[in-house]
This record gives C-alpha cells, sequence and structure tokens, in this order.
C-alpha cells in the first residue's frame, strides 16, 4: 500500500520545493478560464455539476466542503476515475452556493458517500455525453472508442483520436440529467453510463495529495476571518452573564471615548460594532449593561446525572422487534439464570474550534447580499442568513472559506446570523468573530447521557436477553441545519422560539442475541432558548457515548462469564466483515487473551490492553487501545491505539489514515479530559484552561493503521466512524490495567483514584 | 476580565514596526496586542486569533527569534524587536524547512493552529538543531490542536530536524 505522499507536483529538481499556493479565490478564477458565463444552477443540468476546461481538465462542483480531512481530493479521485483523468486534472470548486447545488454541506461522514457518489455519477454522465460527441467527430462508433488521460480515441485505428478539452473544453455541457428531486445530503442523479469496473479502478487507491496544506501555511490563501471587505465594521457579542438574562438598560455614553464605536441592541441581542477590531473588543470590554434578574437556570453540576435519571420524559424510541411490546423483553430477562447490569454517565462537551466562528455579511437590500462563512453547510447558513434578514434565500451568495475549525454543528452558523443582524442595523459589511468563551462556552453541546445496559444469561452463560438504554437530552435542540432563526442564537434572541427534534440513537453493531431492545428516552432542556447547554451535532453525533458504554458492557460481560473480549466479540458479531475486523485489529496489535484483568505493572504504571468496534452508516471500526496508568497520580495515557478500518473501498490511503489518526487523539481527548463544567448560572468552561484538551505531550506514541479495502464496495464514509469505539476502548484497556471499571466519563485522574481507593 | 480603561488610555501613538524584514509605522493604542496590528493594520493573514489568553498559540510569532504569543504582547512593547510571522518563513517562494516539512507531512486539518507549532519549532531548531523526543515535547506543551493532528506534527517536527 502506498502510504507515502505524491510528490509527482511537490518536489521540483534539485529538491526545490515547487508548491501549489493557489489561494481559494484564484481556484475559483481559474475554474472559469475559458469557459462561457455559467448558466444557471439546475439539477436538471449535467453543467451543474461538472465541466471540462479549454485545457481539457475538469471541474467538479462540490455543494459539500472538506474540513480538513482530505474529502475535496477524495471526490476529485472519484470524478477522474470515471473521467479517465489524472486526479490533479480535477479540480474540486467547495461550497459556494454560487458555483455548486446544495448537497447538504458537511454532514455525517457523507462527502464521499453521497457527495462524491453523485459527482461521480456526473462524471460518468460527461464520459457518456463526450463519447457520443467523439464517435460523430471521428466517424467511429461508440463500442471501439477507449478513453486515457483526457483523450478518446479509436481502438482499431488509435491514429483517429480527439481530447475532452478541443470536445467541449470551455463551454458547458448542454444535457439533461435525471434528478432525484432531492435538496442535501440525499440529492443525486442517475448516469446513463455504466460506472467503471473496480478492476479496472486507477485512481481510487492512491494517495493523492492534499490541496489546502500550502495555502494554510504559507500564508498565501484566505481564512474566513480574513476577510475584509471595504468599509467593512468589526463586531463583538455581548453574552449575558447569566443564561438567560437579557439587557435591561444599555449605557451607550460609556464607550463614547472609542473611535467609531457603536452599540447595536434589539430585544436579547445586544453588542458593538467598531471601524477597528481592537476597537469593538474594547467597546465590548468597556460597556455598562444591566441585566434582568433571572432564576439561575440550571442543576448543580454534580446533580446532572440524577436530573437526567428523574427528569419527565419527552419522547422515546428505539430498534428492536420488539419495541412495542416492551413486556416480552421483560419476559426474556425473567428467563434468565443470571442478570448483568450497569449504568454508564457521559458529559456534555464542546466543539471549542481552535478559534471563535466569524463571519462577514455585506446585507444589500435592492441586491445581492453575500455571506463569506466558515459554516460546514455554507448553501443552509446563506438561507438562515436571508431569513434572519427577511430577504429571499435566492438573493443571498453563500461562500465558504475556511473556517477555525468544525466538527460539525458548532458555533459557525450562530456567527452568520450575528453578521447579518449587525450587517443590516449598521446598513455597513460587518465581520463578526467571537471571543474564545463564546467558542468554547456559548457554542452548541453535545449532550450529557445515562445510558443503562443489561444482559440477562441463561444457565451456560450465553446471553439470551439485551437491553441498551438512554436517556439524555435531545440530540438537537438546535438543528444542524443553519437555515432557520430557531436554530441560531441570534435568531433566539430576536425572539424564534427553539423547536427541538427530540430525537437520540442507538448502539450500532451486529452482535445477535435472541432477544435484543435498544431505546432511549429524550427530556426537556434546561434552558429553553439562548441556552449555552442547547445540544447539537458534535463529531460522530452520540458515538462515543452510546458506544462507550455498549462496548464497556460487552467486556463486562465477558469478564464476568470467564471470557476474552475479542473471543467473545468473534462469537456475537453477525457480519462476516465485522468479524475479518476484528481479526485484523487483534492480530495486528497482538492481542493477548485473558479472561480477568491482567494489571501487568511496570513500577508505577499499571499497562492494559483493551478493544472495542463499532460500526457507522456501514462503515466498522475496531480498536485496540494501550493504556498506561500512572498508579500514584490517576492519570491514563493512551500509548498505542491499533485501528483496523473498513469503509468499502479505500480511495485515498494516505489521507484515510491521517483522518483516523486525528479522529484516534480527538476520541483520546474527549473520554480523557474532556467535561463541559457549568455553574447555576452559566457554563463555565469558557477557555482552554476551564476546557483543558488533549496535550502534545499525551498524544499517542503510535496510532497503527490497518485498511480494509473492499474494492467492490461502494464507499460508506471516514470522517467520522474511528471516532466511535475509541473511548470505550481506553476504558477497557484501564479495566485491564487496573480491573477499575470507568463508567463515567471523562477518565480523569479524580474519578481513577475514586476506583482505585 | 480586563480593567476598566479611562479615556486617555484611548489616544493613539506612532508605533514603529519591523515585521518579515520591513519597517512599518502605525498609530495605534499603546496597549493593543501586537496581533491586531499585524492583522488589522498591517493585513498580515498568518497570525491567528485563537483565544486571546496566550492559551493556545495560534497567534505566535517570532520576536527576535523567540516565540511570543501576539494576542497579548502590547504592540508598543516591541523596541526595535524584530517580528517574524509565519508568512516570514517564505523566501522567494520558497517555505522554510519548518515549513516544508509540515506540508509534506500534509500536517494542517482545519490549520487554524499552525503558527503555534511552526514558529515554536523554527525556534527550537534554532537552539537545538537535533532535539530529542523529549526536547520536542517540552518546546511544543501547551500548544493546542484542536483536530488533533499531533501524530503529523511528531511526524514533521522531526522531518524538519533532518533536513
Amino acid at each position: 500500500m502506498n502510504t507515502h505522499p505524491n510528490r509527482r507536483h511537490f518536489l521540483g529538481g534539485a529538491g526545490a520545493l515547487t508548491v501549489s499556493v493557489l489561494m481559494p479565490g484564484h481556484v475559483a478564477q481559474a475554474a472559469t478560464n475559458g469557459l462561457e458565463k455559467r448558466p444557471p444552477l439546475d439539477p436538471r443540468k449535467l453543467a451543474s455539476y461538472v465541466s471540462i476546461q479549454a485545457d481539457g481538465s475538469a471541474v467538479a462542483y462540490f455543494g459539500k466542503m472538506d474540513m480538513g480531512q482530505g474529502t475535496d481530493v477524495g471526490v476529485a479521485q472519484m470524478v477522474a476515475e470515471e473521467l479517465d483523468l489524472p486526479a490533479e486534472r480535477v479540480l474540486v470548486l467547495a461550497g459556494d452556493s454560487g458555483t455548486s447545488l446544495n448537497q447538504g454541506g458537511a454532514s455525517g461522514s457523507t462527502g464521499v458517500s453521497h457527495g462524491g457518489a453523485t459527482l461521480r455519477n456526473a462524471a460518468a454522465e460527461a464520459r457518456f455525453v463526450m463519447l457520443e460527441m467523439a464517435s460523430k467527430q471521428l466517424g467511429v462508433p461508440v463500442e471501439d472508442l477507449t478513453t486515457a488521460n483526457g483523450v478518446i480515441s479509436s481502438k482499431s485505428t488509435p491514429a483517429k483520436k480527439v481530447s475532452y478539452g478541443e470536445l467541449i473544453g470551455g463551454r458547458w455541457f448542454d444535457t439533461e440529467v435525471e434528478w432525484n428531486g432531492q435538496i442535501g445530503n440525499n440529492l443525486s442523479m442517475k448516469t446513463r453510463a455504466k460506472l467503471k469496473d473496480p478492476k479496472d479502478y486507477k485512481v481510487y487507491g492512491t494517495s493523492a495529495p492534499r490541496r489546502d496544506v500550502a495555502y494554510k501555511l504559507m500564508g498565501t490563501g484566505d481564512f474566513v476571518t480574513d476577510i475584509k471587505v471595504p468599509g467593512m465594521l468589526h463586531a463583538r457579542m455581548i453574552m449575558p452573564p447569566v443564561a438567560g438574562s437579557v439587557p435591561t438598560a444599555v449605557d451607550e455614553a460609556s464607550i463614547k471615548d472609542i473611535p467609531g464605536a457603536k452599540v447595536v441592541w434589539e430585544k436579547a441581542f445586544l453588542g458593538v460594532v467598531a471601524p477597528k477590531e481592537w476597537d469593538a473588543i474594547k467597546a465590548m470590554r468597556q460597556l455598562q449593561v444591566t441585566w434582568s434578574e433571572v432564576k439561575p437556570p440550571f442543576p448543580e453540576q454534580k446533580d446532572i446525572y440524577d436530573h437526567i435519571r428523574n427528569a419527565k420524559v419527552v419522547k422515546s424510541g428505539g430498534e428492536g422487534k420488539m419495541l412495542k411490546e416492551p413486556e416480552k423483553v421483560e419476559e426474556a430477562f425473567k428467563q434468565a439464570a443470571r442478570i448483568i447490569e450497569a449504568t454508564y454517565e457521559w458529559p456534555f462537551q464542546t466543539h471549542a474550534s481552535m478559534g471563535p466562528a466569524c463571519a462577514v455579511v455585506d446585507y444589500q437590500p435592492n441586491g445581492t447580499t453575500t455571506l463569506w462563512t466558515g459554516s460546514q453547510k455554507p448553501h443552509f447558513a446563506g438561507d438562515g442568513v436571508a431569513t434572519i434578514l427577511g430577504i429571499k434565500p435566492e438573493s443571498v451568495h453563500a461562500i465558504w472559506v475556511a473556517g477555525p475549525g468544525s466538527y460539525g454543528r458548532n458555533d459557525a452558523g450562530d456567527a452568520a446570523a450575528y453578521a447579518a443582524i449587525f450587517s443590516k442595523a449598521t446598513g455597513k459589511p460587518v465581520r463578526y468573530q467571537g471571543m474564545r468563551n463564546e467558542g468554547t462556552g456559548w457554542g452548541p453541546k453535545a449532550p450529557a447521557s445515562v445510558h443503562k445496559v443489561r444482559a440477562g444469561l441463561d444457565k451456560d452463560n450465553n446471553i439470551i436477553a439485551w437491553h441498551f438504554h438512554s436517556k439524555s437530552f435531545d440530540r438537537l435542540n438546535v438543528s444542524s441545519n443553519e437555515s432557520k432563526p430557531e436554530d441560531l442564537l441570534g435568531g433566539q434572541m430576536l425572539g424564534a422560539t427553539p423547536k427541538p427534534g427530540n430525537v437520540y440513537g442507538t448502539p450500532a453493531e451486529s452482535y445477535v442475541f435472541p432477544v435484543k431492545q435498544q431505546t432511549w428516552e429524550t427530556i426537556a432542556p434546561l434552558l429553553d432558548a439562548v441556552s449555552p447547554l442547547r445540544s447539537s451535532h458534535l463529531r460522530d453525533p452520540l458515538g462515543p457515548e452510546i458506544h462507550f458504554a455498549n462496548e464497556s458492557f460487552i467486556d463486562e460481560v465477558a469478564f464476568a462469564t470467564g471470557k476474552d473480549p475479542v473471543e467473545m466479540r468473534l462469537a456475537l458479531v453477525g457480519d462476516p466483515r465485522d468479524r475479518d475486523l476484528i481479526k485484523a485489529a487483534a492480530d495486528k496489535a497482538g492481542w493477548q487473551r485473558r479472561t480477568e484483568a491482567r494489571k501487568q505493572r511496570n513500577g508505577d504504571l499499571a499497562i492494559g490492553q483493551g478493544i472495542a468496534y463499532s460500526q457507522r452508516n456501514g462503515t466498522r471500526v475496531a480498536v485496540i487501545a494501550e493504556v498506561e496508568v500512572d498508579m500514584k497520580t490517576g492519570k491514563v495515557r493512551g500509548k498505542k491505539f491499533t485501528v483496523s478500518h473498513d469503509c468499502g473501498v479505500v480511495i485515498n490511503p494516505r489521507l484515510l489514515t491521517q483522518g483516523i489518526e486525528g479522529n484516534v487523539c480527538q476520541a483520546l481527548s474527549r473520554a480523557t479530559h474532556e467535561e463541559v463544567k457549568f455553574s447555576k448560572e452559566n457554563v463555565t468552561s469558557v477557555d482552554w484552561e476551564t476546557y483543558p484538551i488533549l496535550d502534545f505531550t499525551e498524544r499517542p506514541v503510535e496510532v497503527d493503521v490497518v485498511l480494509i479495502n473492499r474494492q467492490n464496495l461502494p464507499p460508506t464514509g471516514a470522517g467520522e466512524g474511528s471516532m466511535r469505539p475509541v473511548a470505550a476502548a481506553i476504558a477497557n484497556a484501564i479495566y485491564d490495567a487496573t480491573g477499575v471499571r470507568m463508567r463515567q466519563a471523562p477518565f480523569t485522574p479524580d474519578r481513577l483514584k475514586a476506583g482505585m481507593a | 476580565m480586563i480593567p476598566k480603561k479611562s479615556k486617555e488610555d484611548n489616544v493613539a501613538k506612532r508605533i514603529e514596526l519591523n515585521v518579515d524584514g520591513k519597517a512599518h509605522s502605525i498609530d495605534a493604542d499603546p496597549d493593543m496586542p501586537l496581533l491586531y496590528a499585524l492583522r488589522d493594520d498591517l493585513g498580515l493573514k498568518n497570525p491567528k486569533f485563537g483565544c486571546g489568553l496566550a492559551q493556545c498559540g495560534a497567534c505566535t510569532v517570532l520576536v527576535d527569534g523567540q516565540p511570543v504569543r501576539s494576542c497579548v504582547t502590547p504592540v508598543d512593547s516591541l523596541g526595535a524587536g524584530k517580528i517574524t510571522t509565519m508568512g516570514g518563513l517564505v523566501k522567494d517562494g520558497q517555505p522554510h524547512k519548518v515549513l516544508a516539512a509540515f506540508i509534506e507531512e500534509q500536517v494542517p486539518q482545519c490549520g487554524y493552529c499552525m503558527n503555534g507549532w511552526v514558529m515554536t519549532t523554527v525556534s527550537l531548531l534554532e537552539t537545538t538543531p537535533k532535539p530529542t523526543d523529549a526536547q520536542i515535547e517540552e518546546a511544543l506543551t501547551g500548544l493546542k490542536c484542536r483536530c488533533a493532528t499531533h501524530v503529523s506534527i511528531m511526524r514533521a517536527v522531526k522531518r524538519a530536524a533532518m533536513a
């Protein structure tokens, strides 16, 4: 397997570096060279998905975007494969509502599986159309034509040939396609062409390089924070000291000495603007505000899990044949010779993206309003700006520019709404960026949860009944789609009422039990609107917590019944791919069979190894964690992670591997450090001191990745699957090392020491 | 919390800065952090606002070769100090060996934190050209990468040290 970078376009002669430093704006410009004015975007037109430039290279118009894992490169490879072009001759333009259809933005690891698949179909259709054109032009039947490197030639008379550029370069395809009528993740189109046979893949499986690395490092391209518009003001929000309170009096005179500083105040929305950024920050700090007295909205942090357990159920749901007959599940448990059960708890966690979100809005009531955003869903964020401004969605041009980190529905959509409100109020283009406390404290949260798992065993220790149950806040107090005012803090401040989604989730695995029930219950939010604890999607929504519980409990049952955790999983999984996966991880990691905690020691360090596995929308990942626990301090170090990964066909092994490494380290951070702290008044995790994450000194020494390439299976997404089982693997390794079973995350020294006491 | 300011604090002062080998002169509040002079007044893109609290490193620049958190460094405190931003590590289109190593290792995901890692590594390799793992950890501890590219960062630092 090629795990080395593709250096063809990287290393020049004599070792000199010649790197592509194209910034997004230049990329956009390059993409329209030689092309006439773009026809209106229409999902029924092939031209909306793909075009051929004058030089014969291709452009794919991607209505999703890459947040740094290289999704755009994977999509370029998929398009290149169907067009018989090298990957570097496919440019992917992403996340601009002026150039791409709304394919749903970054969402649920569907960049390749959905977004890429649609553009691959478009590429196949484009090749089909060009073969027909070439057939006419060359006087050769289509069956006699072949394509290679952007040239169509006759198999029988190779001298007869024409390039893509000569056929249609610089002109738009005038081809209607069959669109499935959907917008967002499921937007799809059919192609008349037969897709390439996997045995003929040339571009899949190669490690084409990332395209955004050089400009991000050399400062030759924009982040959203770098966008400047003439006449632009800088804005900052004034957030309430007690969640739920609203401004009742604002002393505008308190900032009158700051040049150009002005207050923008409407209902619960309060902010300041100034021509200079530092002046906006000074005004934010200096403005005297009186806030309404409100009852503190939150329970004591120590009581959060009791609150969840005792709270009234708003909605319930789940998976299982006996979902409507829970009494039958209980009957099965009554047959059991023995019942094992355990409860697991997971805290609120936050995105805490590297920088607080930023957006620039230039509101033009009689023209096109422009939004520059780092949001994972720029098309939807543009719709959100339109509804906030009370204008038509089509009058907003949303442009995605790389933001300061994105792992789901973070503060980016809120930033877009704020900038829109400021721009409308001041009549100027406005750049808003939050302060650190807004990024960490006021961004949406992954909800805290309680999970109870029960297994009923017969007299021979076979599992005859299994019930997994979660109780938590709704996973979507605010939708990850940012198109509605009620889902945006600015919209809520102006009076929009949130409409919770009231949904949760269940574990994803292939374990086979005679009776298997997976249920959930949601409870009401702690504060209905403008809540710093409102829930939404954080990378692999619900995955780490649900599978922490499910996979820890599998180990608990294994040890309670004298079984080895790997053997037990191999015996229980019903899907042969999962069996291969678990075996691959165990073999690579040198799994040592055990039926109880081994409690290996090296001085003060307890050493352990633990496994966990899970599925995610067809992708499946097994992780074996090797940890050290300092028995004096209780500190856990995740030393090595062996990850077997099966997401169907592997498109780019190097980027996949690096994406897995990142997910493992971020999951390690969440498992060992991350817990949003709050008082009764407000969230108190507001910076890196109060919301610590993994430090460089705590990184794994090794992440050993085994990619299982299923050449004949479609790619099912790799953005999040390897986040999912890591916490459980760590918990299981801690148990192997110490005999202490972690049932509450994160696995901090205090919790370890409490367990060892 | 920053203490409330009196009016006279908002009087601008002429301040000279030497950034990436060029002399600049700006009128600014002397207490303004250097970061805003670099980004807002000089229009430089590399240093980033991450926390404003010197906790993350996204704003890191070198002052006379030493990594400094520009988000908490008053713009009037630099004297004749030579400031280098990450963009200043590119000479005639050629990236510094540390940048080149980070590019080759494709380190950044979102890329917003890179100033801290790169500038601190540049400073480390100046004083310690062949650092041990422990020396690398000692230099880089405290910097934040939320995308958690720590494993790639270590590879890049080692690659740069071998270059």
